[in-house]
């Protein structure tokens, strides 16, 4: 039989985050070159400070909307003509908009690299945003939001945002942006949002792969660095919540089988001095698959396929989550576990053994986390996006390994607010009302799926 | 490019790949066990995934749940799956850590029942259960795959029933059904291991010597019943469900060229030419042109045993109906049906796979993944460093051969999902409902 010894870990080789430079051309744009030799594959991530935040007041979604139309045609070739053109070169581009930046990506074989870049420079260049494109993306996105009162964990995630920021802060409707705000929207909308903010002092190019600096500088010198000098106007983020208070809301699905949970409160931004403290407590309280909550529900109760809660890092304070969905007839108590987790990590300090699996596992995870030239390129892309230090890479694992239970505890005592948390729950309502509003974890209201 | 490639067996009959690269200090190692939902007996859906879950509530000296803990104390990433005919089990972790993954890994092959209690398997099939609620009953178009499994298989096929399984059969599956699944599964014999990144071989082969070499033999398993089926259905079938989602939703099937024959990889062209990315005929033509869609896509199910299935999932624009997102995706097909394909399409679409296939090398696990999958179904994991050539030796006359003898009407399976609160506006369609 299998021997009873366990196995020593042999000794660690030395890892490095992949070397890069970084450097602004004449133009103002700014380059960020990893040169990684492992297969024949480059990625370019262009970041454009034009993420969902700056959308204006009731145009929200105008940001999602440029980003994807960017690549819907120029003067000389219609989208389909582009996206033809970009495949047969074996690459599908890909743009959008988060919260914090909009971005352009593709990925493509070496030997094909410099007709997909010349393709792509001539492509966001001068953009014609054809108004038929950008009325098809407005549907489509009209029928992604339709489709949301169906999906349970997207509805979830919804209307946790909407019940938890004040409604004047961009963070409470989705970054696409809601119904109404999205059919709003126009061709001069679009055309105007990008004049103002795809500008080169505000643009990133990142290259990560089996390319050396020289070869990304000339290619990115060539082909990008058409769009306007400067950087765009940006707008004050308002993020306060909703309410200081707990409050619970169900959003009705009638005959759900699952209730689908998200609890918490305002997080904090990511440059916040605690990022590591605070994100060290999360793992030992949800964040591994070993975590408080996930061991909890999942494998002591049976309650649930899996919980976890993450704090969601953007410029300003995003979300603190936790999120699982549980049989419909076990709602009020796994309610009452999350909860009471959330209650301990704040009571009492975690044991070194939780520290240590928390630490080892983030440590020891690193360069797993980097295999590919798309995971490179947009942890560079992070720096850019939240002015990191350029050593941060290099630092990470020092600063986690520095943690200790002190600072876990002061990181759930200070930044874990228990008097207000805030409970969506998408689920039968009539099956679970009664035992949730025992609870007292808040007043309780209930909510239609649909936006009517 | 090729990936450097050894194999070979134990006296045991464990099929071992291995396969080394030093660019980072990063080891994957993988098992797949050549068992799946195809191998459950009657009244016993579900299982091979429940069984799946026991395997990480401890063995004869990892306790409940360690595994997980040990490989995440390590640095390391885990999981496994179950598919319809294989089982994989898989960690990626700092190479200094290679023994314990092996270690951990053969403990549960050699010893998996000392752990198994009751307790413990009331606890994950509630989980499953919870798994099953999650992933197919509360979620829009969630039972597509057991649905379609139904409606294309015919009842005798070991494919016919749910991967998932039933809620009552997960509830009478018993420690006497897990003994007898391991036994007859779990053995050296039925697995292959595969470990990709940084690693000396001779290490390695010392390892794998030293934790599985002791591992018995199995007895072999039953065989499966044929499975091999006629080249095209024969007559159309359909299925309409009424259900709690937003839109409509087509999905239409076709039998095609089980998984790695020659004719497999026309198949898979094919498949990238009608729905891969935004470039494709049908994303061209339904939701850019004619705007009648959301998203259109299609991909082969990669089956190795019998036939494989090729699928075109198309998702209605909200104003269009059934019947006539039904309709416009059969005119797509019986255009491409009548009049085949350019040699552009081709190209466009080999360029793309021949990028992800490059693309898919670049993680340790996902290698070792795929050696794993050529080990198990052809005994010839060297097959990873064909798949280009193979994809590259396809050309338009290829493609339209396998369009002209599988895309033709006798050979369309379809199972449409209805928003149930939009059936009374198609009268036409009402009559064909299915419960959902």
């Amino acid at each position: 039989m299998v021997t009873a010894v366990r196995p020593k870990p042999s000794a660690p080789r030395e890892y490095r985050f992949p070397s890069f430079t970084e450097e602004v051309l004449p133009s103002g744009l700014r380059l960020v070159v990893a040169p990684v030799e492992k297969l024949p594959l480059v990625t370019f991530l262009i970041v454009i400070d034009a993420g969902s935040t700056i959308d204006p007041s009731g145009k929200e979604g105008l940001a999602a909307l440029t980003a994807e139309a960017l690549l819907e045609g120029t003067r000389e070739f219609d989208g389909a003509q582009l996206t033809e053109r970009f495949e047969r070169l074996g690459t599908a581009v890909e743009s959008g908009a988060g919260w914090d930046s909009a971005f352009v990506k593709l990925t493509v074989l070496a030997d094909r690299l410099e007709e997909a870049t010349a393709l792509l420079g001539e492509a966001i260049s001068s953009p014609a945003f054809p108004e038929r494109e950008i009325e098809r993306l407005k549907a489509e996105r009209l029928a992604e939001i339709l489709q949301l009162e169906t999906e349970p964990r997207g509805l979830a995630d919804e209307k946790f945002s909407e019940f938890l920021y004040a409604p004047e802060s961009r963070y409470a409707t989705s970054d696409g942006g809601t119904a109404e705000s999205v059919a709003g929207l126009s061709r001069a909308d679009v055309d105007s949002f990008f004049r103002s903010h795809y500008r080169v002092g505000a643009t990133t190019v990142v290259v990560a792969g089996a390319i050396t600096q020289l070869m990304a500088r000339n290619l990115v010198s060539k082909s990008f660095s058409q769009w306007t000098s400067g950087v765009g106007q940006g707008r004050a983020l308002i993020a306060s919540p909703r309410t200081n208070k707990r409050a619970v809301s169900i959003v009705n699905k009638r005959d759900a089988p699952q209730s689908e949970l998200r609890v918490g409160h305002l997080g904090l931004a990511r440059k916040h001095p605690d990022f590591f403290p605070t994100m060290v407590m999360n793992a030992v309280l949800g964040g591994l698959f070993g975590s408080r909550i996930n061991m909890n529900l999942r494998e002591e109760h049976g309650y649930t396929y899996g919980a976890s809660s993450y704090f969601d890092w953007r410029r300003g304070p995003g979300p603190f989550v936790v999120a699982t969905a549980v049989q419909s007839k076990v709602t009020a108590p796994a309610l009452r576990e999350i909860f009471s987790e959330i209650e301990r990590i704040r009571a009492d300090r975690i044991s070194e053994e939780e520290l240590s699996l928390a630490r080892d596992y983030l440590d020891g995870v690193f360069p797993i986390r980097y295999e590919t030239t798309t995971a490179i390129a947009s942890a560079l892309a992070n720096l850019v996006i939240y002015t990191l230090n350029t050593d941060y890479y290099d630092t990470y694992r020092a600063r986690v390994r520095e943690v200790t239970t002190d600072d876990v505890l002061r990181a759930a005592r200070n930044h874990l607010h228990p008097d207000q948390l805030q409970t969506v729950i998408v689920g039968d309502a009539a099956a679970i009302k009664d035992s949730i509003s025992q609870l007292g974890f808040g007043e309780l209201r209930v909510h239609a799926a649909q936006n009517d | 490019m090729r990936i450097p490639i050894e194999t070979y067996e134990l006296d045991n009959g464990l099929f071992v790949t291995l396969s080394e690269d030093h660019t980072a200090p990063i080891v994957a190692v993988n098992l797949w066990y050549h068992v799946g939902s195809a191998n459950e007996r009657a009244g016993r859906t579900g299982f091979a995934h429940l069984f799946e879950h026991m395997l990480f509530q401890g063995s004869a000296h990892v306790g409940s749940n360690e595994h997980f803990e040990l490989i995440q104390r390590a640095g390391g990433t885990l999981n496994g799956s179950t598919w319809l005919e294989r089982t994989n089990y898989y960690e990626t972790v700092p190479s200094h850590q290679l023994a314990l993954a092996l270690w951990l890994e053969a403990d549960r092959m050699g010893d998996l029942l000392p752990a198994m209690t009751q307790e413990k398997l009331d606890t994950q099939r509630d989980v499953v259960k919870n798994e099953r609620r999650w992933a197919v009953d509360n979620q829009p178009y969630g039972t597509m795959l057991e649905k379609l499994q139904e409606l294309v298989f015919p009842r005798s096929h070991p494919f016919h029933h749910s991967l998932i399984g039933s809620m009552e059969d997960l509830s009478e599956a018993s420690l006497d059904d897990i003994a007898q699944f391991f036994a007859t599964y779990y053995t050296p014999d039925n697995a292959v291991l595969s470990i990709a990144g940084d690693f000396e071989s001779a290490e390695a082969r010392r390892l794998i010597a030293r934790y599985f070499a002791p591992i018995p033999k199995g007895q072999g398993k039953p065989p499966l019943p044929p499975m091999h089926l006629p080249a095209v259905f024969g007559r159309p079938s359909r299925e309409v469900v009424s259900d709690n989602v937003s839109v409509s939703r087509l999905f239409l099937a076709f039998r095609s060229p089980v998984y790695g024959s020659a004719e497999y990889y026309a198949a898979s062209v094919t498949s990238a030419i009608l729905g891969l990315r935004k470039g494709s005929r049908l994303h061209r033509s339904l939701v850019r042109d004619r705007q009648i869609a959301s998203d259109a896509t299609s991909y082969t199910f990669d089956l190795a045993k019998g036939n494989d299935l090729l699928v075109v999932d198309v998702t209605a624009r909200p104003e269009i109906g059934p019947s006539q997102l039904e309709e416009e995706v059969e005119r797509e097909i019986d255009l491409v049906y009548s009049e085949g394909v350019a040699q552009l399409e081709v190209d466009r679409a080999i360029a793309l796979i021949e990028t992800d296939l490059v693309s898919s090398l670049q993680s340790a696990g996902e290698r070792a993944d795929r050696l794993s999958l050529f080990a198990t179904y052809f005994r010839k994991p060297q097959l990873i460093n064909e798949q280009a050539a193979a994809y590259r030796a396809v050309n338009a006359e290829r493609v339209n051969a396998l369009i002209a003898e599988r895309l033709g009407p006798e050979n369309r399976a379809s199972l449409m999902y209805v928003p149930r609160d939009g059936v009374e506006s198609e009268p036409m369609l009402a009559a064909a409902v299915s419960a959902g």
